[in-house]
């Protein structure tokens, strides 16, 4: 995989920092993510890797530092925005609106409308049931709300709300930590199939062996800093667990 | 949730064998049990006093043409504006200023019509109304976007805002006029109230209800059409005749009844001596036909159900009130979206104010006064969820029809008001409770 690394970066971060309130939730953080890649980001809960996410999805916006996607400089202010440079969020609360129903959801905020600019709720349920028959065959709620669906229903609702649009960079904030084991392979599944058609992934979790799995490379933050960012096949687990825990990186003392 | 599978499958829906006859009814023609229950209850309170006037006053008021066309006419203005409250509601706001915006409204429309336009267009020029109604309509919604903007770009809860706003509103509308009524109002103007002149006829009514029932059967048609090609599943064709034959006979009921309603024997003298008309011995019957206010209800109640079910500002709406977080996160602009609701539930008191005093004939300081709870209690009656994200146009206006014959039911077998007040407040707790067990049940 070491060829895909070559050539501009699909995105990079550079110099990323956001405090609340006197906490510098993100520290002068840069990572860059190249095609067909698949980024860990691993770290103890308030180490800053949801944060960062987020000031990439437009959910936040960062106080200093620069986007560049393709090489090109970015401005990401609102979701929007970063939806505007086919990056998808898969957020670890989903982000559902519970009352409306798997194609509502899906196409939230990006509705297809008829020539009319009427909604045209057929049409999307039925793009919706294309994707679900890929994605999760056994989902056939359509048309109940997404209250009423299982932790891996409602899943795979927000997967393919962010796969659907066809995206170039995904984000993927805890992905699994909702489901059975069955369900977690169906996802490892989906992020290799992903990974083949070039996209490329950041990809958040506390499971380390997962990481070391599905991922080429992993970025440890700890207290809003970045403290590695290592090729995996160049780190042990217990390198990995070293850098989250003590927040020192044992590659760089050597 | 056991039963979950059974309701939301449609494959096995239509196969399971222990599926009850009534609910086979429901699934087949996709009839909302809540939709049932609001006719059950309105069923309820109109034969029930109906029969306590027939039983201990030897008459029953409550059924006649006439008790339910003034019903109507009385439902238009709060219906008006319960439908928009439902948007506000759904996005976990509240407006408790409409009441006040329609008194500020109504009064500045009569100050318009009555002492500044005549003096440009001359007194009666047929325009009057026009440019009056749009003005009413202009300031509520006006007023409205300051109050969307002072909760989503300043911070305040609305609950505060609009609570200033019924304070700010009604002493605005005193001061307007310094307290004064303005009446009559302009001729034309007043038709927009309904009364004997402000009707549509018997001609006119059934133009409307044919009108209407051809759309239900074009509706259900497309409908139908549109399911075929996307290859989803097809309501049988009895719960399709069911459903059309239900609404239509509605509708035709509905024609029915406003055209039994006969003007009273001075408007007809009145009306024959300006038309040249002889009225014969045994009088002459010529029919109210549907009051120009409860088109206008029917006309926004329609729109309101178009933008909330088939526009994307209508589903954005709902997606804010089911996760403020999520709607943003997916790109919806959440204070420019509170911003609009509150500016449209402005311009719909603004058009209720006009229905309010054109068929008060005048404009007070009074006007609308508590109009707000009785909006707020037809919304929630109707089904619309104080927590957010659950509501139907058509329940509010429902909701706004059972408050109101409540009212009307215990004028015409004679309670205090004070009696009603409690009736009404009882009844709305009541509602609400229904709501929840219906709710916890329907899951």
């Amino acid at each position: 995989m070491s060829n895909e690394r070559t050539g501009t970066p699909l995105v990079e971060m550079r110099d990323i920092s956001i405090a609340f309130g006197g906490i510098r939730a993100v520290d002068g953080v840069s990572l860059d993510l190249y095609p067909g890649e698949v980024v860990g980001l691993l770290g103890h809960n308030g180490a800053g890797k949801s944060t960062l996410i987020k000031c990439l999805s437009g959910a936040y916006q960062a106080d200093s530092g620069e986007f560049y996607v393709d090489g090109e400089k970015a401005e990401i202010a609102t979701p929007r925005d970063s939806r505007d440079l086919n990056i998808e969020t898969i957020y670890q609360t989903l982000a559902l609106a519970d009352n409306l129903d798997a194609a509502s959801n899906l196409f939230l905020g990006r509705e297809i409308t008829t020539p009319l600019g009427f909604l045209d709720d057929a049409r999307m349920e039925s793009e919706t049931r294309k994707i679900m028959a890929r994605l999760n065959p056994n989902f056939k709620k359509f048309k109940e709300p997404v209250s009423a669906l299982s932790g891996g229903q409602r899943q795979s609702v927000a997967i393919a709300r962010a796969v659907y649009f066809n995206a170039r960079i995904l984000i993927m904030d805890e992905p699994t930590a909702a489901l059975g084991v069955h369900e977690t392979e169906m996802v490892a599944a989906l992020i290799k199939e992903l990974k083949a058609q070039g996209l490329g992934i950041f990809l958040i979790s506390h499971d380390t062996r997962e990481m070391m799995d599905l991922c080429d490379r992993v970025a440890v933050m700890k207290n809003g800093q970045l403290i590695g960012n290592e090729r995996v096949e160049d780190v042990t687990e217990d390198d990995i667990l070293s850098m989250i825990i003590m927040g020192k990186n044992p590659k760089k003392a050597a | 949730m056991t039963d979950a599978p059974d309701t939301s499958d449609a494959t096995t829906a239509g196969t399971s064998e222990n599926v009850g006859l009534f609910r086979k009814f429901l699934n087949s023609t996709e009839l909302d049990t809540r939709l049932l229950g609001m006719f059950g209850a309105l069923a309820l309170i109109w034969l029930g006093f109906h029969f306590y006037g027939l039983i201990f006053k030897g008459f029953g008021a409550m059924l006649t043409p006439r008790n339910l066309w003034n019903l109507s006419v009385q439902t238009s203005s709060i219906g008006i504006m319960a439908t928009g409250m439902v948007l506000v509601i759904v996005t976990r706001n509240i407006d408790l200023s409409v009441g006040a915006l329609v008194g500020v409204t109504g009064m500045t429309m009569g100050i318009l019509q009555v002492e500044v336009f005549p003096q440009y267009l001359g007194l009666g020029h047929p325009m009057i109304w026009v440019i009056t109604a749009a003005c009413g309509i202009m300031l509520g919604a006006t007023i409205g976007a300051f109050h969307g903007w002072l909760i989503a770009y300043r911070g305040i809860p609305a609950f505060i805002v609009t609570l200033g706003g019924l304070l700010v509103w009604r002493g605005s509308a005193f001061l307007a006029n310094n307290g004064k009524t303005i009446s009559p109002v302009d001729s034309t103007f007043q038709l927009l109230g309904g009364g004997p002149y402000g009707t549509i006829g018997a001609t006119g009514s059934w133009v409307v209800g044919i009108g209407t029932c051809i759309a239900i059967v074009a509706m259900l048609v497309l409908g139908r059409r549109k399911r075929r090609a996307h290859d989803f599943a097809l309501r049988p064709m009895w719960g399709e005749l069911t459903v059309g034959g239900l609404a239509c006979g509605m509708v035709i009921g509905a024609v029915l009844l406003v055209n039994a309603y006969p003007w009273p024997k001075g408007i007809v003298k009145q009306f024959a001596a300006a038309n040249d008309l002889i009225v014969p011995e045994e009088g002459l019957f010529i029919s109210h036909g549907f009051a120009i206010p409860v088109l206008i209800l029917l006309t926004v109640g329609i729109l309101m159900t178009i933008l909330v079910n088939r526009t994307r500002f209508g589903r954005n709406v709902f997606a804010i009130g089911g996760n403020p977080e999520a709607a943003a996160l997916a790109g919806i602009n959440v204070k420019w979206m509170t911003l609009k609701i509150f500016s449209l539930m402005g311009a719909l008191a603004g058009l209720a104010a006009v229905v309010a005093s054109a068929r008060l004939n005048s404009a007070t300081n009074a006007l609308g006064l508590l109009d707000e709870l009785y909006v707020i209690a037809a919304a929630v009656i109707g089904g619309t969820s104080l927590a957010g994200g659950v509501g139907t146009i058509y329940g509010a206006i429902l909701g706004a029809l059972v408050m109101q014959s409540l009212q009307s039911g215990m004028v015409l077998i004679g309670f205090d008001t004070s009696i009603q007040q409690i009736v009404v407040g009882s009844v709305l707790v009541f509602a609400v409770y229904l709501d929840n067990v219906y709710r916890k049940t329907a899951k």
